[in-house]
């Protein structure tokens, strides 16, 4: 295996996986795509301001246009190629049926400008997919238009905000955020203005609730926690908390994210949560990790929703009205706009076809399955791997490095040897509180077949590495990769931002 | 004299009269792995024995490196901007963060020597 490794080709390609260029590294000024007329120039109205430079655009034929991104597209990995195994992502299959389903003329060729009578059932589709967030909460009010989690956040605290500043309560400046929260809830709260302080964890991967509640007082604003955090658990004091928060005059956030593991049997409403994000684009299994688009819409409760961004939706004599204006009527305390148009219209249709393909019952299966393989993940793993925790865990398992302790072998090489077993890495070095950990998150998706093969492949990584003298062999992994360790160093301090041309000859005239 | 002492957040503090230059420590760096970008406090900055005083960003994750007394910043490492990795090739030496003057040397106490950090690092080690 290692001899093969090293072969070197001539052409940089190695068996068929190629070597590919930028396209404007393709560039050839005698190639195009299309075959125009010349311009007549009896159209030229551009006097002296016409272009005396190359415009720049690099000139390919059709095929080697699609040559080009299908052999991009062949070196993404992606949950339609294998086991997607990162942590606190929730990288779950995407039905087809979403894409058909969002690919509707009715759906898919409608303009946010477009009169309100000719959308009313985009509207609906809206108000349904509201109707079931509500139901699957317990929650009164939902804002749709937050784009992703963290401006979901976003949307949660400002209207935390907003419902301190009408109440006049001015001196609330402070959010606590646990260590087992999500990086973008201190994040949030900054943004919006709050100083942010950290909460310590318990020991057992939780909030140390005594160090919570006795931090609140009259200056603390709000407090955010993830739940299930992110180290896998359920805050089992998720109500007591809510209840101490409350009565120091504060609010709850509940960071969402990992909303999968608990779909249909946690009623938020009955936690005590004032607002939480659910993003669509883990839960509902709308394409995620190529950059989005996302959605995540914010659920409030009673507290909080008169002060929900626009826009929103009312149901009136004509059907359904969009309230786009904070002089509305029915919109005198929003925190005004937080994002253009409705918000990200087509994932609202994967994400409610998914839901009602899947109806109530199968929701609570897919979160039970999911939590149903994490386990079994953790349970197997155990035998060689560190857990972290003991006990049940949510929807992803948590490992840190005590199982290589002395082999040399750091978390970094064990994820990258993986690679070379044709498995994605799972998360590593995240969350912060345990060391050198590895986090992985197999989503109801995968089947027992799959999750035997990657533990088996995982347990004899682990023997091997324990086995003695393999630090070398683990450091110099992935082998059988188009390429080897990428200099990620370099990559951060020295980073290559854009494609610059040769500078350019000065044109003839 | 110059005295060094450490906190349990893997910050140094080099003391000398009444100003002192503050770091993090070998081990620090170590478990941070290659560093990517440092932000230093300005000059004239007030802060407090336990509260944020700068950050650090490794290619596994950001922290904040704590104030290890409280007082005021007179100089933030400039030259880290552009060679952040000397904290990793020199973490008690050039790759220091920023200097300091301290409002309360009594603050000092509650650090750890070195003889009590190596035996904390044994401990957090085994």
């Amino acid at each position: 295996m290692t001899e093969y490794s090293n072969i070197e080709t001539t052409s940089g390609n190695r068996g068929l996986s190629f070597e590919e260029p930028l396209i404007f590294e393709l560039d050839s000024q005698d190639s195009s795509a299309v075959d125009l007329d010349p311009p007549s120039h009896d159209m030229d109205r551009l006097g002296g301001l016409r272009r005396r430079l190359p415009v720049g655009l690099p000139g390919l034929s059709e095929p080697e246009v699609v040559r080009h991104y299908t052999r991009l597209s062949q070196k993404n990995y992606s949950i339609d190629s294998g086991f997607y195994p990162l942590g606190s992502c929730t990288m779950k299959h995407n039905p087809r049926l979403n894409e058909k389903m969002a690919r509707l003329p009715g759906l898919g060729d409608i303009h946010p400008f477009q009169p309100e009578s000719t959308v009313q059932g985009a509207y609906k589709l809206m108000d349904t997919l509201a109707t079931w967030l509500k139901e699957l909460t317990g929650l009164p009010a939902v804002a749709l238009s937050p784009a992703a989690g963290a401006h979901g956040e976003l949307c949660g605290i400002m209207a935390i905000r907003a419902a301190h500043q009408a109440a006049g309560n001015d001196d609330r400046k402070v959010v606590l955020v646990p260590e087992s929260a999500h990086g973008t809830n201190p994040a949030t709260a900054a943004i919006c203005g709050y100083s942010v302080e950290s909460i310590p964890g318990n020991g057992n991967g939780r909030v140390d609730v005594d160090a919570l509640t006795t931090r609140l007082g009259p200056d603390v604003a709000a407090v955010m926690i993830t739940n299930p955090n992110t180290c896998g658990l359920f805050e089992n004091e998720a109500k007591a908390i809510a209840d101490a928060v409350h009565a120091a005059g504060a609010y709850f956030y509940m960071d969402g994210a990992n909303f999968n593991a608990i779909v249909g049997r946690v009623t938020l409403s009955e936690l005590g949560v004032d607002a939480m994000h659910i993003n669509l684009h883990k839960t509902f299994s709308t394409p995620h990790g190529g950059g989005g688009p996302g959605a995540g819409p914010t659920v409030l409760s009673e507290a909080l929703a008169p002060f929900a961004p626009l826009p929103f939706l009312v149901h009136d004599a004509n059907g359904l009205r969009m309230v786009e204006h904070s002089g509305d009527k029915d919109a005198p305390q929003s925190f005004g706009r937080m994002k253009g148009y409705h918000g990200q219209f087509g994932v609202f249709v994967r994400a409610l076809a998914y839901m009602m393909s899947l109806g109530i019952d199968g929701l609570r299966q897919a979160s039970g399955d999911a939590v149903l393989n994490a386990n079994y993940l953790r349970v197997r793993l155990s035998e060689e791997l560190t857990p972290s925790y003991d006990g049940i865990c949510m929807h992803e398992a948590l490992f840190d490095d005590r199982f290589l302790k002395d082999t040399g072998v750091s978390t970094l090489d064990f994820a990258k040897s993986m690679i070379d077993e044709g498995f994605h890495p799972p998360t590593m070095y995240f969350p912060l509180v345990v060391h050198g950990a590895l986090l992985m998150e197999p989503t109801e998706t995968e089947s027992k077949a799959t999750l035997d093969q990657y533990c088996e492949t995982v347990l004899a990584l682990a023997r091997k590495a324990k086995s003695g003298g393999m630090a070398e062999e683990f450091a110099s992994s992935p082998q059988l990769t188009p390429r080897r360790r990428l200099d990620e160093t370099q990559a951060a301090r020295k980073p290559i931002l854009r494609w610059k041309p040769e500078p350019l000859k000065h044109a003839a005239e | 004299m110059t005295d060094t002492r450490y906190t349990k957040e893997h910050e140094w503090i080099r003391v000398d009269e009444e100003a002192a230059t503050v770091g993090i420590t070998d081990y620090a760096q170590s478990q941070l792995g290659d560093i990517v970008f440092v932000e230093v406090p300005d000059a004239g900055k007030a802060i407090s024995k336990g509260g944020e005083a700068a950050v650090v960003e490794s290619v596994k994750a950001a922290s904040e490196v704590y104030a290890p007394v409280s007082g005021t910043v007179t100089e933030g490492n400039a030259g880290l901007g552009d060679a952040p990795d000397t904290v990793n090739s020199d973490p008690t030496g050039d790759g220091w963060f920023f200097k300091m003057t301290l409002s309360d040397t009594a603050e000092l106490d509650s650090l750890m020597d070195q003889s009590a950090y190596d035996a904390y690092l044994k401990e957090i080690d085994a």
